[in-house]
């Protein structure tokens, strides 16, 4: 056994129980309609899922910071703008530099955040709320109000992310290896421990040679580069940009991480459980219409599934302190 | 002779398996300070948190003047008239003192808060503790040795007869202790009960009428303080002997490692100047303020010098801080022990930004091993383990990466004396293999023991340096002092 592991392995326990639960849900919906399991349902599902998973990986990493981006669909709907211009100027410039210019704007608006954070010390819920305004309102100066259409992009800019392979979309595949790769990550490399101790404890994280406050700046970076690129899939899969884009979607962000089990407090998550939350939250949202729910309960869902989500592990929690109480 | 005004006799508890109080028995005669003394993990805190109505006993018997009584909740206990001062200092800082002392049992008017009275009332308890402070001050402001006092006078607002004090001195400064004994004799002397609980020794034998001892969850002795020895006492707590607390070893000091020169930071030390050599260790005593944390962390370079300048000698390898508050500074609670003392030494273990589990592994066993820490593994939570096994892994992740320098900031604060000597024995031994050691202590004793050299500091400033023969209590507590 190992370091790492025996830290993850209560939150390894927990992922293995939601799993299971998600595995549930996904086969009492199929038993009462057979054609959710479908293969082509199943692809469906996931491509409806793939954005919501890739940004609520980046705001894992902000909120394991202690921070949080509330800023993260702003974000996505400038990058998917500056995109969608971009490729209305040059159409035929390719994929390559729209994907370039998205990230690496995306990225530049996280870090704006981060500076925020880390160098001003300003509280994260400020700021964000803050660049989630700045943000939408520069969509409006850069458009004028008005919408990209279906017709002003390019044939490259709108085939990208729905190029197949074994009858899977490629967003997709991308949305799949982010999260492989996120997991990977997660556990392995130094800087994620980094991270993990400097959102568990900042103050001893600090006495560790470890500056909390450049782990929320890189946290709030990748966030943001992550939402950048998203924002470019976005408009791409939906081949519209306007400024109301994903309005709100931060909400669903943070919810999916919640569900998945990130502390809000900080310093623990796991990048499987925030994929299990994106897709419970996925299946919800698709079979709502099967079982012949308005969607309108969608939102009344979700919000019970966090608060009952919350509630499990305070619970966990408080029955660890009677232990350790014992032993004190 | 008249019954004890507050009796615990058989008390068990036991949590999910894990017993923690077992035939523990407890008399707090009217008008006697009675020390409950006891390693961590004794039962201490339990049987507090018993008295002050957070746990319930399994079975046992508690009376309160002379009746059997039942403490179901804390304002079950508040009503008996129980009041517990913490160690660490429950206060609403936002809110006045007045306000803080009356929370939840304002006094009403027609159902409206009765400001007048309310004040009036705060001000009489403060003026009867002589608090050199006022009600209206918002209880953010004030000193942990104030808050203290304004716990006190919580308490004594509900009439309390049986006062517990739970470590109330492990942040206080000598003043600030005598101080706070005085208002614990008065008490006394009016005829309350009061519990004290201490690790301090001289304390123990200074305040305390009586004593009880537990050692796992059982009483093994009580009696009065005047017929006991600290030395029968210590091996009733750990049930052996204690035969050298502070084995000082010989070293012959070596090169100079560390040099600093007229260093300040504004506001918390002026103008310091002291140098560290190879094998030696030096002690810096100090009252609580007295700018000694502050020197650590800007060595330590959590904060930068306003000037000065301090350098280590070619070839020193590295300079490590074990800081004062080892579970908000020195560790991160829910890491593993392995985790936590990979931590430093990620830069070693992991040269690729990968990390590898079995090297983290291997280092925690090795360290396990050398500083004897209690753990299941190294895979356990570091929040699992006791005070005194959290101070080995705090100081474990630093000598992993073999510092030529330790700056120790109060390494034996409230843990037990098994630990204690753990501590004091790797320190002895860092010193031996040729590092040299700076040791924040508050702790008398230990300071004597220990050191081949102390400074002291006093407001700040350097104002004394003793050697090893020259450093008595008496001389110590004078420089640091200003008497």
């Amino acid at each position: 056994m190992n370091a790492a592991r025996s830290r993850i392995s209560d939150s390894a326990r927990r992922d293995l129980a939601f799993a299971a639960l998600t595995l549930v849900l996904f086969l009492a919906v199929t038993w009462a309609f057979p054609g959710f399991a479908t293969p082509r349902s199943v692809a469906g599902l996931l491509d409806d899922t793939a954005i919501l998973i890739m940004l609520a990986l980046g705001q894992m990493l902000v909120i394991m910071a202690r921070g949080i981006d509330l800023s993260v669909a702003a974000n996505l709907a400038l990058c998917g703008m500056m995109a969608a211009l971009f490729n209305r100027a040059w159409p035929g410039a390719g994929v390559a530099p729209v994907l370039a210019l998205s990230l690496i704007a995306g990225g530049l608006l996280g870090a704006c955040n981060g500076l925020l954070v880390w160098k001003l010390r300003l509280p994260p819920i400020v700021v964000t709320l803050g660049t989630m305004s700045i943000y939408r309102g520069t969509i409006y100066l850069l458009s004028g109000g008005e919408w990209v259409n279906e017709n002003e992009m390019s044939r490259d800019f709108l085939a990208f992310p729905r190029g197949e392979l074994l009858g899977i979309s490629a967003l997709s595949w991308i949305s799949l290896a982010v999260a492989a790769a996120f997991v990977f990550v997660m556990q392995r490399s130094k800087t994620a421990r980094d991270l993990y101790a400097a959102g568990g404890n900042p103050e001893a994280a600090n006495y560790s040679g470890i500056d909390p406050g450049r782990m929320q700046f890189l946290a709030y970076t990748t966030c943001g580069a992550i939402a950048g690129v998203c924002g470019y899939l976005w408009v791409s899969r939906f081949a519209v940009a306007y400024t109301d884009i994903a309005l709100g979607f931060e909400l669903s962000v943070i919810a999916a991480c919640l569900i998945g089990g990130v502390a809000i407090s900080g310093g623990a998550g796991t990048a499987a459980g925030v994929v299990l939350g994106c897709l419970f939250i996925g299946i919800i949202r698709s079979s709502l219409p099967l079982v012949g729910i308005s969607a309108f309960w969608q939102m009344f869902i979700n919000g019970a599934v966090i608060l009952v989500a919350v509630l499990l592990s305070a619970r966990q929690r408080q029955f660890k302190r009677t232990i350790l109480e014992a032993r004190a | 002779m008249e019954h004890p005004l507050l009796t615990l006799a058989d008390i068990r508890k036991s949590f999910g398996g894990v017993r923690a109080l077992e035939r523990a028995c407890l008399e707090l005669p009217r008008g006697a300070i009675t020390a409950l003394i006891g390693e961590n993990g004794a039962g201490k805190s339990t049987l507090v948190k018993i008295l002050s109505g957070i746990h319930q006993p399994d079975s046992g018997e508690i009376s309160f003047d002379g009746t059997a009584v039942r403490i179901a909740t804390p304002q079950a206990a508040r009503a008996l008239g129980i009041g517990v001062v913490h160690q660490e200092c429950l206060a609403f800082d936002n809110l006045s003192v007045a306000e803080n002392l009356f929370v939840n049992s304002q006094p009403t008017k027609a159902g409206l808060v009765n400001w007048p009275e309310l004040r009036a009332r705060a001000k009489t308890i403060l003026r009867e503790l002589q608090a050199d402070f006022d009600g209206d001050v918002p209880a953010g402001r004030l000193s942990i040795a104030q808050k203290h006092v304004m716990q006190i006078a919580r308490a004594l607002t509900h009439e309390s007869r049986v006062l517990i004090f739970d470590e109330p001195t492990a942040s206080l400064s000598q003043r600030e202790c005598t101080e706070l004994f005085r208002i614990m004799r008065a008490l006394r002397d009016s005829g309350c009960a009061l519990l004290f609980i201490s690790h301090k020794f001289e304390e123990i034998f200074e305040l305390a009428d009586r004593y009880a001892v537990f050692r796992d969850g059982v009483s093994v002795s009580a009696g009065r303080v005047s017929d006991v020895t600290s030395d029968e006492l210590i091996s009733l707590m750990v049930g052996r002997p204690v035969s050298q607390l502070f084995p000082k070893a010989e070293i012959r000091p070596g090169a100079e490692l560390l040099r600093v020169e007229h260093l300040s930071r504004d506001g918390e030390f002026d103008d310091v100047s002291f140098g560290l050599r190879a094998g030696e260790i030096v002690g810096l005593y100090g009252l609580v303020g007295a700018g000694r944390t502050e020197l650590a962390q800007v060595l330590f370079g959590i904060h930068p010098p306003t000037s000065g300048a301090f350098a280590l000698a070619a070839g020193t390898s590295g300079l490590a801080l074990v800081p004062e508050d080892r579970q908000g500074q020195g560790t991160v609670q829910p890491f593993s022990v392995a985790a936590n003392i990979a931590l430093p030494n990620l830069a070693r273990l992991a040269p690729r930004g990968w990390c590898n589990a079995a090297l983290e592994s291997g280092l925690a066993r090795e360290w396990i091993g050398r500083l004897g820490i209690k753990a299941r593994g190294p895979d356990q939570p570091v929040h699992q383990l006791s005070g005194g096994n959290q101070q080995k892994v705090v100081i474990a992740k630093w000598l992993a990466r073999n510092p030529g320098i330790l700056i120790l900031d109060e390494p034996t604060k409230g843990i037990d004396v098994g630990a204690k000597a753990a501590v004091h024995a790797v320190t002895t031994e860092f010193a031996r293999a040729g590092g040299a050691v700076l040791m924040i202590s508050s702790d008398l004793p230990e300071i004597i023991g220990m050191s081949d050299r102390v400074l002291v500091m006093r407001c700040g400033k350097i104002r004394g340096q003793f050697t090893r023969a020259q450093a008595t209590s008496e001389s110590l507590l004078r420089a640091a002092s200003d008497a």
